[in-house]
């Protein structure tokens, strides 16, 4: 689904990825885990057409992206971002938000098409009529992840989407997610600074730091704690909350 | 012990509407976790405190008392940026974006530690020292954006130190920063309550992280607390146990 070689990316003199290689299978879940500034989320945008002028080859169901023109966007990808408060528009209700994408590919049958997305991320039908501002903080994700699955992509590229939401709500919303997935055989490349956000959901977890892929484990091989590269280990123990030198 | 804080009957509302419903807590020279969700009331308390709440919450207490001396909550305000400091979630956010944070540590030693001269800039230096920012010129320097998430805390930390305060209260320190930094950035507030014999009272939604970290734990819903811990595995309350199983299962050390 996703094929990445040799992907680097600099900006002025500093190097942000360096050499990067990986590869999601389709219907596979894959997490990108690192401190700050490690570039997992700048792989996650060059692949979604954010990030131009990188080195290497990026490849999403088969169709080669080009580095020149990253706006040419297949329509089975979509982004669910960090903050909900941020990614979604204070000035249109949620129903327009849904609809918006709808309307850009000529798609009709908006308000069956809006309840039905709502009624998937657990919404009920009169949360349309609401501005952002009516929202809390996990309903709005809902909204974003609801936003996001309108156009029937088969990649999710979710960039931290739960780091913003408190324990219960993180909860909810990782459910939700995997519920999703399932139903739909969607394939996930998800950027977490969290391993336990990403053995929630993922099988495979590849883990950067400086730029540079330092390996890539299956959560299976994470949770038994066997073989890891130590700076994985030391990951996972400030993830459990067991202390960092 | 004798005890740095003592507040009974702690209310705030807007309007009609309760944020916070009669809490009340007594802190030593200890770590006191406040925990719960979104909108339980926690930072509530935090700020209702420091007096930070604006004209429109109707805040009200039955007792308050700080270091052994009743006060009104007016009076325990004025001891703001004094004997209390409080520390932010994002310092990048929270300090001031035009000022260095080298001008903003030394405005509070000047003010608070009546510093001058030359004497300013040593006391700042070695307070960023004191928080093991590896390179205190550098960050004496900087503006609040040029630093990375883990970097602006301990810079806020520092200056929030300055004044020697006896109270810290941090709210939500540790949640804008990743795993390694959260580790960080704790073991320095751990260290500098433990060396300096301050109560710090720590805001937080993770509940694991405040049970490990703290002596006790108040949990918080809907502006009430249901429930006080010395450690979690003592939890009964249904919300705190759907609390602590909201927790992804890595967490649990096997």
């Amino acid at each position: 689904m996703i094929e990445i070689e040799g992907f680097s990316l600099g900006y002025r003199d500093v190097t942000a990825v360096h050499e990067l290689s990986l590869s999601v299978a389709r219907g596979e879940a894959v997490g990108l885990v690192g401190e700050s500034g490690c570039g997992k989320t700048t792989v996650l945008r060059a692949i979604a057409g954010l990030a131009r002028d990188w080195r290497g080859r990026i490849a999403i169901d088969g169709a080669e992206r080009d580095p020149t023109r990253p706006r040419m966007l297949p329509r089975t990808l979509q982004m669910v971002f960090q903050d909900p408060y941020g990614s979604l528009n204070p000035r249109q209700r949620v129903a327009d938000s849904l609809a918006e994408p709808l309307a850009i590919h000529d798609i009709g049958d908006h308000t069956r098409r809006v309840t039905e997305a709502l009624a998937q991320v657990g919404l009920e039908a009169d949360f349309a009529a609401r501005y952002p501002s009516q929202l809390s903080g996990g309903q709005r994700q809902r909204v974003a992840i609801a936003r996001a699955l309108m156009l029937e992509p088969s990649l999710l590229l979710l960039d931290e989407p739960t780091s913003a939401l408190d324990m219960a709500t993180q909860a909810e919303i990782l459910t939700l997610l995997g519920r999703l997935r399932s139903e739909r055989g969607l394939t996930f490349l998800l950027v977490s600074h969290d391993l336990a956000v990403v053995a929630e959901l993922c099988e495979r977890v590849a883990v950067m730091r400086g730029g540079r892929l330092v390996e890539c484990v299956s959560c299976d091989a994470l949770r038994s704690g066997e073989a890891l590269a130590p700076y994985t280990e030391a990951l996972l123990a400030a993830s459990r909350g067991e202390g960092v030198d | 012990m004798s005890a740095l804080l003592e507040v009974e009957g702690l209310s705030v509302a807007y309007g009609a509407a309760p944020v916070v419903a009669d809490v009340g807590f007594t802190l030593g020279r200890e770590k006191l976790g406040i925990v719960g969700q979104s909108g339980a009331g926690k930072s509530s308390v935090g700020r209702a405190l420091m007096g930070l709440l604006g004209p429109r919450a109707l805040v009200s207490v039955g007792r308050l008392a700080f270091d052994g001396r009743d006060m009104s909550l007016a009076e325990l305000a004025r001891l703001r940026g004094d004997r209390l400091a409080m520390i932010l979630q994002d310092a990048r956010h929270a300090l001031n974006p035009v000022m260095t944070v080298g001008a903003q540590i030394a405005e509070t030693l000047r003010r608070h530690r009546g510093l001058r001269g030359p004497g300013v800039r040593d006391a700042g230096l070695a307070l960023l020292d004191s928080v093991h920012v590896g390179d205190p010129n550098r960050v004496w320097q900087a503006y609040p954006h040029e630093l990375s998430g883990g970097l602006g805390q301990r810079a806020m930390i520092a200056m929030m130190l300055a004044p020697d305060p006896a109270l810290l209260i941090a709210d939500e320190p540790t949640s804008a920063l990743d795993v390694i930094a959260r580790e960080r950035v704790l073991a320095e507030l751990d260290g500098q309550v433990r060396a300096r014999g301050m109560g710090l009272i720590l805001i937080s939604h993770d509940l694991a992280l405040v049970g490990r970290f703290c002596d006790r734990v108040l949990v918080m819903r809907e502006g009430r607390v249901v429930e006080t811990l010395t450690t979690l595995a003592v939890a009964e309350h249904p919300y705190t146990r759907a609390l602590l199983d909201a927790a992804p299962r890595l967490l649990a050390t096997p």
